[in-house]
């Protein structure tokens, strides 16, 4: 199949405009006849539903949170960009267009990523508008800030909570048409399965969560905005409920899956402490404006931190990147810290960690400025590790983060089934091998607010979906599909727990497929992940029923499809033969360490199809670059 | 470390519950109380019985999805914390902690400590937004915010809707949940043409939910994990009367039909 990405003719400033004209319109009176599903109420699904739910569409909202506040968004902390050069420090659409484009190592569409540019500066209109109390100076003014991979202040904040507050704003617009009665709400229902009649998205198999009772939702289109799939690697910065489940469906009904190796990989979290712990805190980059990453200068030096005097301290990122230092990007940071771990040099007990230490920014500024910029942060740090980061240095190691990956989607943010949209980080356009920080809240809020709802009217005025019930034999299918697959997670009746076998798949999957990938451990994954999948299908044990509120039933259906996805996200990492953004293969790099793009082979977006029983096919969309020609990244 | 844990372990809302003892000797002082729960439930599925039903999700203190009483106290001993960052080096070696769902007739439990939280939902969609549509909002810079208003909203808008203040609270009165919101849109100029309206409906709201009213006890503050001041329950109240007095919330006589007899108040 030719994957065609329909990005407009002409002029990169005029392609949204133009595709905007294009579309075609439901009139106001024919938009309650069509039913649209959106399933997710991150950024991206709270603020799809709620703008669809303005225009008049009839909205069905299936979550599996008991609030749609709940979802993962919530937890962004540092802030949202937009081209508003409110600085005056030559911001500009077209500047904000490059950083994202270089940021994500060139993979991904200068189409998107112009119109993401573009949007952003309604972004913050609408949410100012709606109440989001962002940050303000004195003059009463929106206050910015600086972030990663920017030269310019163009990020916008509420303190470290910008994630919650625009979360919020769109729940709130959201609860707004649900009193309206334009959204109807189905908390705890979790969707485990995609209906397809005659080729077009018609609705989902769902799991009530509190009576196990499995539902039908039909609708006339279908918006995923489940998010990103970072939690296969089991310990990472998601919620613990996030999970792949709805676009691994989606996938297995026939949506490609692009890039899954495309991993983002932060590099300043709290690191892993025991056995126990169940999951990652990010601390947000920010920290790194003052505090000074370093690690002992020898391998195997184990005395505290005080006592190591200034010239036997390595000051890795200072020295290897004089111009960028502590601010260098996400990627080469973290990398950079995996490597002198591996040299032997990492602090704490595992040995897996560097330092960020304020001692300077203290002297130079005093406890009291420190403990105003990020006092939030230093107490989050002490209560998790039970240190004073005013006394001793932190201790930070690299996490999973956020997916780049996703189910491929045309411009009009549509997937490979007639009437699948997928937005926010379900997707895999825009940001490329690489998101620059600032950017995930930007691409929900775009995608939701701005794109779908107009992408959505336009398919249904041209599609005109017939009318279809439940009992068409699709759902019929699909539902006993999902049946099927909950008695055989239950029936199992082995000795170990779903969480057991999630830890050693994502233990094998951050060892082969983490920070930096090569072709044997790729190749050793492949082979040991069908292995444990047919061990997961003999040992498991899930107590209770189907028909009741059942965590363990709930984690083994999602860890039984993190086994399949593990395996494509391999699959991807292996066929890539190159270096970029969060995807290091370690045979091609330069001969200082630095990630080796290959332009000339790999500029392009690998979707695969899924195959029952055979494995997956790739399909390639080419990458052209004519606004941003492609250029080596060097923060030296 | 050894924590002794006493759990409500309730299987349906109509079944009976009670408190079933948990002894543990894998608790390490690093380890948060949800992990600990995480050990104790991988114990319960490897001997075939349910785990104990919570609810978790971000475990950083942000989504409000987590919340249990520890000991009598909404969300545990820490001033400020929600329970997912309760860590075990905050108790004793060979303590027993008693664990028990958030308590509130608005709050029906679901199983073992999940609860139904929805009718916060509710009260916020009877007027906690404000009402704009999407696509022609005017330039976000054309309208001024003081400094200070934009704090306090902030601080307001940091409620992470947990239900620990209603939990806490002796008359299960949601004031501070419904104050906060009240609060925070009241104070930026966006939200000053319903807020009357908002006032009225949302605390309306509140009352045939079936929380209780506020009597300042104030326990509500205490258990806030993101610190929300009782100040937020004054703004609600003001703007509540304020709102009576102006006849905001005027109400149209009723339709009667001829014949009808008089009520009895």
């Amino acid at each position: 199949m030719h994957l065609d990405g329909k990005i407009p003719g002409g002029p990169l400033p005029q392609k949204w405009e133009r595709r905007k004209l294009d579309y075609a319109l439901v009139s106001p009176a024919n938009r309650r006849k069509y039913r649209v599903l959106v399933v997710g109420t991150g950024l991206a699904g709270a603020s799809a539903a709620a703008t669809l739910g303005e225009l008049g569409y009839r909205v069905e909202c299936v979550f599996f949170h008991d609030s749609p506040r709940r979802a993962h968004s919530i937890a962004a902390q540092g802030g949202i960009n937009a081209a508003k050069n409110y600085q005056n420090d030559g911001d500009s659409v077209q500047r904000l267009f490059q950083d994202t484009i270089k940021g994500g190592d060139y993979r991904a569409r200068e189409g998107n990523v112009y119109r993401l540019a573009e949007v952003s500066l309604r972004i913050i209109d609408q949410c100012v508008a709606q109440g989001v109390p962002f940050a303000r100076e004195y003059g009463g003014k929106l206050a910015n800030r600086s972030f990663g991979g920017a030269q310019v202040s163009r990020t916008f904040y509420a303190r470290g909570q910008t994630g919650q507050q625009l979360l919020l704003g769109a729940y709130q617009a959201l609860l707004r048409q649900v009193q309206a009665g334009t959204v109807r709400l189905s908390p705890r229902t979790e969707m485990l399965d995609l209906v397809v009649a005659h080729g077009k998205a018609r609705g989902i198999v769902a799991r009530d969560l509190v009576t196990g009772e499995i539902r039908t939702f039909v609708a006339d289109a279908v918006v995923l905005a489940t998010g990103g799939y970072g939690n296969a690697y089991f310990l990472s910065t998601y919620a613990r409920n996030s999970n792949a489940t709805a676009i691994w469906r989606a996938h297995r009904r026939g949506a490609y899956l692009a890039n899954p190796c495309f991993t983002q990989i932060h590099p300043t979290c709290i690191p892993v402490s025991g056995e126990h712990q169940s999951k990652l805190t990010l601390m947000s980059e920010s920290l790194r404006n003052d505090g000074r990453i370093w690690v002992p200068l020898r391998a195997g030096d184990k005395r505290s931190p005080e006592q190591i005097p200034e010239d036997e301290r390595d000051y890795y990122l200072e020295r290897r990147y004089p111009s960028y230092g502590n601010l260098t990007p996400r990627d080469v940071a973290s990398r950079a810290a995996k490597a002198v771990c591996d040299e032997g040099r990492g602090v704490g007990p595992s040995g897996l960690g560097v330092y960020l230490d304020f001692a300077d920014a203290i002297r130079r500024l005093g406890a009291d400025v420190i403990a105003e910029r990020y006092g939030n942060l230093f107490d989050m740090y002490a209560e998790i590790t039970g240190e004073d980061p005013y006394r001793a240095p932190m201790r930070i190691y690299p996490a999973i983060h956020y997916t780049m990956g996703g189910l491929w989607v045309d411009y009009d943010l549509m997937s490979t089934i007639d009437g699948l949209f997928v937005i926010g980080e379900a997707n895999f356009s825009d940001h490329g091998a690489n998101r620059l920080g600032a950017s995930a809240l930007m691409q929900g809020l775009a995608d939701g607010y701005f794109i779908v709802p107009l992408a959505v009217g336009s398919y249904l005025a041209r599609a005109k979906p017939p009318a279809i019930d439940d009992a068409h034999p699709a759902f019929e299918d699909a539902r006993n599909d999902t049946a099927a697959r909950i008695e055989r997670l239950l029936s199992v009746r082995g000795k170990r727990t779903a969480a057991s076998f999630h830890r050693e798949l994502g233990k094998l999957l951050w060892d082969t497929c983490g920070m930096s990938r090569n072709r044997e451990g790729l190749e050793r994954a492949l082979t040991h992940i069908p292995e444990l999948r047919d061990r997961f299908y003999r040992e498991l044990l899930v107590p209770g029923r189907g028909e009741t509120l059942n965590r363990e039933l709930e984690t083994a259906g999602r860890v039984a499809d993190y086994f399949e996805l593990g395996e494509l996200i391999c699959r991807d990492a292996l066929h890539r033969e190159e270096s970029c953004g969060g995807h290091f293969r370690e045979e091609y790099q330069t001969p200082d360490g630095e990630a080796l793009r290959d332009d000339e082979h790999f500029a392009y977006v690998a979707a695969w199809q899924w195959r029952e029983g055979e494995p997956p096919i790739l399909h390639k969309e080419p990458l052209v670059f004519e606004a941003a020609p492609p250029m080596q990244r060097s923060y030296k | 470390m050894r924590i002794a844990l006493e759990v409500w372990r309730q299987r349906s809302p109509e079944a009976p519950g009670q408190f079933v003892r948990y002894e543990t000797t894998e608790a390490s002082p690093d380890m948060s109380l949800l992990e600990l729960l995480d050990v104790v439930n991988e114990g319960l599925v490897q001997k075939g019985e349910e785990p104990i039903a919570f609810d978790s999700d971000c475990r950083e203190g942000i989504c409000g999805t987590c919340g249990f009483m520890v000991n009598g106290l909404a969300h545990g001993p820490l001033q400020g914390a929600a329970a997912c960052q309760v860590y075990l080096r905050n108790f004793r070696d060979g303590e027993t902690l008693w664990i028990e769902p958030f308590r509130a007739k608005a709050f029906p439990l679901l199983k073992d400590l999940v609860i139904n939280r929805s009718a916060l939902d509710r009260i916020i969609a009877a007027g906690g937004y404000v009402t704009v549509n999407t696509g022609n909002a005017p330039e976000a810079n054309t309208s001024t915010i003081h400094k200070d208003d934009a704090e306090q909203a902030m601080d307001a808008a940091a409620c992470i809707a947990c239900g620990a203040c209603i939990a806490a609270c002796p008359n299960a009165s949601a004031a501070l949940f419904t104050g906060a919101k009240i609060t925070h849109l009241g104070k930026l100029p966006q939200g000053q043409p319903e807020q009357g309206r908002r006032a009225l409906r949302m605390v309306r709201a509140a009352a045939a939910e079936g929380f209780g009213h506020c009597t300042f006890a104030g326990e509500c503050e205490t258990a806030c994990p993101k610190s929300i001041p009782l100040q937020v329950i004054t703004q609600m109240n003001h703007d509540y009367l304020a709102a009576r007095l102006s006849g905001e919330g005027h109400v149209q006589p009723r339709h009667i039909e001829p014949g009808t007899p008089k009520r009895r108040r």
